[in-house]
């Protein structure tokens, strides 16, 4: 039981303690950005890794958690109606605006919406035995049709900007470094925590159901089980999980705009856990971490390269060490003590 | 009891069953034979719900199985294996069976880990011999093992109905041997439904047969009843010498 915690304990240590001491405050919500991310890695894990449901619209889910946040943010800054609105002659208060004022309602529809969303795509989709490629592309879809939605309502939704200009979150000033330190530190506890419980899922026996399900969903129904259900609710997790990401997002980076939920992004993130290592829960949030660090690292110097080695690291990837940087990993350590 | 009338299937203008009737009395052990084409997998495949009948019905135990979905079907004690095996190579044995035993249980209490061997798998395993293999991921298991561990998941589903699609294809003798008894022994407390083609697997373990042949009931009787039939010998034995009778594809 220890021997098994040591790595997790080791790492929690190292984000928990170290990190805050050892960074200054840029790098640490720098950090706290990719955690975000990592969240969203972990849902992917879960999802394509473990279940096999390669989902590429997680920015939708990652967004409707985001937007729910900056909601309720724009709505407690005071000062009547937000900045955006103004500028785009909208002078009185949507009716769908008025209930993100409550901070409950905002934090259960970043999750909760993500959630419904998905369990009803799940149902229509899995029931209707739509998977593979297919469910990709659908995905995927979802994730244009959210950008053009979100651009289309500039007075909803703050158009192609999105959001930004957030002052304080929960009465606290957003600009301080001891705010921003305690967000990193929630990003890292929910993390932790969200790692462990979906570590506790893969290791059930609704883990060993759901590798069944994406090893031979057919043959899973002569066991008895419904696959589209357990696929719909491990779909629904994942999205729940993006969605709370996007909204502890909104805080640490300070905006939200359809370009960080649209296709690319994710698609970003499919990339960063397959080049950890989807195979793992650990491969994912690995990944989406050294790719958030490797984009700010080669961006600072070259602007434009990264995408370009982005790709580039996917296909070395995909060819050459398939379970990613884990089984790399891995295969040194089993290469070692043999 | 299972009970079939009048069924059937076309596929793309072709009768692949043409007005089955077929009753298997509870506690029966029924081979089901028939040369390639005859329709048996077809028929196994209308009762598990993987094919819909065009016409006719499907009872089992009271229950009308048309129309529902194939794991609605599992769960009223219909279970089935595959011609060609199909066990999940990246769980272990215990895992596969312990899955196969688990179906009943509401879905949220999976979410536990398990925690040693139920009752029900630990009999699968004993019953199928491969208690040494246990903890052996079912992807590095011999061609036979692998049938077996389809049989050992079929019995812990507890099912009251059993149908195997050729459960020795591509065994070697002594498996072969070792699934008869295997099938004998299950027999005794289940209605077992086998698809076969070896004659001499037949000859040893089979009581009652059931001979399709193209889409329709031949002859049903004892295993020496049904090798007398002069139809019999035409269309399956008699070419058995010319066209030796392989596998299905």
């Amino acid at each position: 039981m220890i021997r098994r915690n040591l790595p997790f304990a080791t790492v929690a240590v190292i984000v928990l303690v170290a990190a805050p001491l050892l960074l200054e405050p840029f790098r640490l919500s720098l950090l706290a950005k990719y955690l975000c991310y990592a969240i969203v890695a972990l849902g992917i894990g879960l999802a394509w890794g473990q279940g096999g449901m390669l989902t590429l619209g997680q920015g939708v889910f990652f967004g409707l958690g985001g937007y729910s946040m900056a909601m309720h943010l724009k709505l407690t800054e005071g000062g009547g109606l937000p900045d955006f609105m103004v500028w785009s002659g909208v002078e009185e208060l949507p009716a769908l605006w008025v209930p993100f004022a409550n901070p409950v309602f905002a934090l259960g529809m970043a999750v909760l919406g993500p959630v419904a969303i998905a369990a009803i795509l799940g149902t229509l989709v899995f029931r209707q035995r739509v998977r593979g490629a297919y469910f990709a592309i659908l995905t995927q879809a979802l994730a244009a049709a959210m950008v053009i939605l979100l651009v289309g309502q500039q007075g909803l939704t703050g158009g192609t900007n999105g959001m930004t200009n957030f002052f304080d979150l929960f009465g606290r000033d957003l600009a301080e470094d001891s705010t921003q330190r305690g967000l990193y530190l929630v990003v890292a506890s929910v993390l932790g925590v969200l790692y462990l419980a979906t570590r506790q899922l893969v290791n059930s026996r609704y883990g060993r159901l759901l590798v069944a399900v994406r090893d031979g969903e057919d043959r899973v129904r002569f066991l008895g089980y419904d696959p589209a259900l357990v696929k719909t609710v491990t779909f629904a997790a994942s999205a729940g999980m993006a969605g709370l990401a996007g909204a502890l997002f909104v805080p640490v980076v300070g905006i939200i705009s359809p370009a960080l939920l649209g296709v690319v992004p994710s698609l970003e993130l499919v990339v960063a856990v397959a080049v950890g290592g989807r195979h793992v829960l650990a491969g994912a949030v690995l990944g989406a971490v050294v790719m958030g660090y490797a984009q700010t690292a080669f961006s600072e110097q070259f602007a434009d390269g990264w995408l370009y080695l982005q790709g580039a690291l996917f296909i070395l990837v995909m060819t050459l060490a398939p379970k990613g940087i884990i089984g790399v990993a891995e295969r040194l350590r089993r290469a070692r003590t043999t | 009891m299972l009970e079939l009338r009048d069924v059937q299937v076309v596929f793309d203008g072709f009768r692949a069953l043409d007005g089955v009737d077929l009753t298997v009395p509870d506690g029966e052990l029924r081979f089901l034979i028939g040369p390639n084409g005859a329709g048996k997998t077809t028929l196994i495949d209308v009762i598990t719900g993987l094919t819909r009948p065009a016409a006719g019905s499907v009872r089992f135990a009271g229950h009308d199985l048309a129309g529902r979905k194939e794991h609605q079907i599992v769960r009223l004690g219909v279970g089935r294996t595959f011609q060609t095996s199909v066990v999940f190579e990246e769980l272990t044995v215990i895992e596969n069976l312990d899955l196969a035993a688990g179906f009943r249980k509401p879905l949220w209490s999976l979410a536990r880990r398990r925690r040693g061997v139920s009752e029900t798998v630990a009999e699968a395993l004993a019953r199928t011999g491969l208690e040494e293999l246990a903890e052996r991921s079912a992807g590095v298991l011999s061609h036979g093992q692998r049938q077996w561990l389809e049989i050992g998941m079929l019995l812990a589903q507890r099912p009251k109905l059993l149908l195997l699609d050729e459960p020795v294809a591509g065994m070697s003798k002594d498996e072969r041997e070792r699934t008869g008894e295997l099938l004998t022994r299950i027999a005794d407390d289940h209605t077992v439904v086998v698809v076969e083609h070896d004659m001499e697997f037949l000859r040893r373990h089979a009581s009652t047969v059931t001979v399709l042949h193209e889409g329709r009931v031949l002859v049903e009787g004892s295993v020496d009843q049904v090798s007398a039939d002069p139809r019999v010998q035409e269309v399956y034995l008699g070419r058995k010498a010319s066209d030796a009778v392989g596998n299905r594809p």
